[in-house]
């Protein structure tokens, strides 16, 4: 059984929002290694695979998170930012 | 010039100037000879723009000084700027300074003295600048994993950015915001800067999505075209930057200072993109997998404690193994119970048969007169003993009799019937006084019994109450309304009567007088 599951699984799952896709993919890692490695106990491992599932959803979920749009910083004249505008790039 | 002068004047044939006609006479001369010259000497002196926006310095060589002034216009028209201690190739126009005796070359182009001027500028700035730490490999930030916003400090047009973003669009489409700088001339190093500076004071959350990594990108050319990425003010806000930083300046062999501080450098900007974002496809197929994986654990778990469950169910004996024992050996000892019952009644039945053949009447008969014999013979034997016995006492009872002597007992009888006479006189005597005394009581009592006799007490006036089976009556209750009874008087004489009235005191004889008192209580009720 591996301690750094053991020890980083919190009373409930409201963590993982919180997460970066590389700390929930990290997490889930180590949940299916533990679950493979077959030694948590049953009542553990049903937990830790519901932990998994919802790290899996956030993982998606971030993935498609992500935007295809790109834009242009409008300067003014002193050069300072002053919004954004599409970008053509023909 | 008049004939009064000549006197004045020494005889000469040297022209007289005033320093005023002096000093045109030579800035024509000089500007004239050296109207256009390239000039090849070490920066020297300079100390940026005078805040007229025109530059002084000098250039100098190895024992030549020469004052230098690039105007504010040309200045900003100029490809390379001046940088201290660079050999350069000025090209400009000799003019003098009348008012302090000078001279002195307006540039009107600057230019490093050839790539070894330049690479060793670079060189000993590379090195004043890692000294300050700003390379460290301990600066360096790591690269998100996953950015949503990307800021891009490059050209808005041109192949770049296109490139760029054609790579992100294939790996995993994010959001590209695009810092617009000129990424040559002499502006550019300041521009890029300000981008730098400026992405990173975006704060997050605002109108301007602040980028979780920035590119600063640029496409190949010569080392001057690349000059404004080795601009100090590049590095020192690339060093300041919070945000990570990929460099993609030029191609892979184009090494400038912004390379050496960036957190990461990319060879091309394509290669940028690379590294900025990864391939979208590639995480979903290892999420995914990673989902089938927990899943066929998870399952494969299950499995074994399930096979787990089955195999000890199976163990577990049914009802029907754990009593097949019991029930055997009950069946063996209930079998062996009838034929041991059998085998016993069968043995018990011969042990009778056998008894019972023995048994007959001539055993019986037999039997009969070996004991009547064996009588026969007691018998014989008892009147032969009783012979032998009579016989035997009367010579013992001679003889005791032959010693029997009576005189003795005659005078012994005498004694005791003359005691006996005293005591039956006195018996006699007891016996009649005793007699009278019982008499007298006897006399006593019968009077007394007569006196208590019932007849006497009905002669008295009294009478006795009996019921149809001539038992007494003692209380009027046992008397119910309707009941016949009897009254019995003295001598015997009986009437016959019946009860009347329930709980009703003996009625007295004389009827009317109470009927009297009856009218008379009515009549009362009438008040």
């Amino acid at each position: 059984m591996s301690e750094t599951t053991e020890q980083s699984l919190p009373a409930d799952d409201s963590d993982i929002r919180r997460m970066t896709f590389e700390e929930a993919l990290a997490a889930l890692e180590r949940i299916v290694a533990d679950l493979e490695h077959g030694e948590v106990p049953l009542d553990r491992s049903i937990r830790i695979y519901e932990r998994g599932e919802k790290l899996k959803n956030h993982c998606e979920r971030l993935l498609s998170a992500a935007e295809d749009r790109i834009e242009k910083i409008k300067l003014s004249r002193t050069g300072k930012p002053e919004g954004t505008e599409p970008l053509d790039l023909g | 010039m008049t004939l009064l002068d000549e006197p004045q004047t020494p005889a000469s044939n040297i022209t007289e100037y005033s320093v005023t006609e002096l000093s045109g006479v030579l800035k024509r001369t000089i500007e004239d000879r050296f109207g256009l010259v390239r000039v090849r000497g070490e920066i020297s002196g300079f100390r940026g723009r005078h805040s007229s926006g025109h530059c002084y310095f000098s250039l100098k060589d190895e024992r030549a000084r020469l004052e230098a002034v690039i105007w504010k216009a040309t200045y900003a028209k100029l490809a390379f700027k001046p940088e201290e201690g660079l050999e350069v190739v000025a090209t400009g126009r000799l003019t003098t300074y009348p008012g302090s005796s000078k001279y002195q070359i307006v540039i009107e182009e600057i230019a490093p003295a050839g790539a070894g001027a330049l690479m060793a500028l670079l060189n000993e700035r590379r090195m004043k600048l890692e000294a300050e730490g700003l390379f460290a490999a301990e600066r360096k930030k790591k690269l998100p994993f996953l950015p949503r916003v990307i800021g891009v400090v490059t050209s808005p047009t041109g192949a770049v950015i296109r490139d760029i973003r054609h790579r992100i669009a294939d790996r995993f489409p994010v959001h590209l915001v695009v810092w617009p700088v000129r990424v040559q001339g002499e502006t550019s190093g300041e521009e890029v800067a300000r981008a730098i500076a400026g992405f990173d004071a975006i704060e997050a959350g605002g109108p301007i999505p602040r980028p979780d990594v920035i590119i600063v990108a640029r496409g190949g050319g010569s080392l001057e075209d690349l000059w404004g990425f080795n601009d100090e003010a590049v590095v020192r806000a690339v060093a300041a930057c919070s945000i990570p930083l990929i460099s993609a300046i030029g191609h892979e062999t184009d090494w400038t200072l912004i390379d050496h501080v960036a957190d990461m450098r990319a060879p091309t900007p394509t290669g940028a993109a690379e590294i900025a974002v990864p391939v979208k496809a590639e995480i979903s197929a290892a999420l995914a997998g990673l989902h089938a994986r927990q899943d066929g654990a998870a399952f494969r778990l299950m499995e074994h404690e399930r096979r787990a469950v089955a195999g000890l169910a199976r163990a577990l004996p049914s009802p029907d193994m754990l009593l097949a024992l019991p029930r055997r050996r009950l069946d063996e000892a209930a079998s062996g119970l009838s034929r041991s019952l059998r085998l016993g009644l069968s043995d018990k039945r011969r042990l009778f048969g056998e008894a019972g053949a023995r048994l007959s009447v001539t055993s019986l008969e037999h039997s009969v007169q070996q004991k009547r014999a064996e009588l026969r013979h007691a018998d014989a034997c008892i009147l032969h003993g009783l012979q032998s016995s009579v016989g035997l006492r009367r010579q013992r009872f001679d003889r005791v009799a032959s010693l029997l002597r009576p005189q003795a007992i005659a005078a012994k009888g005498d004694e005791k019937r003359a005691r006996f006479d005293v005591f039956a006189q006195r018996f006699e005597a007891a016996l009649a006084h005793s007699m009278e005394a019982r008499r007298g009581a006897l006399t006593t009592a019968g009077r007394m019994v007569e006196s208590l006799s019932p007849m006497r007490v009905l002669s008295r006036g009294y009478a006795i109450i009996r019921d149809t089976d001539n038992n007494p009556v003692t209380r009027a209750a046992d008397l119910l309304p309707g009941m016949s009874f009897e009254v019995e008087f003295a001598a015997g004489e009986r009437r016959r009567a019946v009860a009347e009235e329930d709980g009703a005191p003996p009625r007295p004889r004389p009827a009317p007088r109470r009927r009297a008192a009856k009218a008379a209580e009515d009549q009362g009720s009438l008040f």
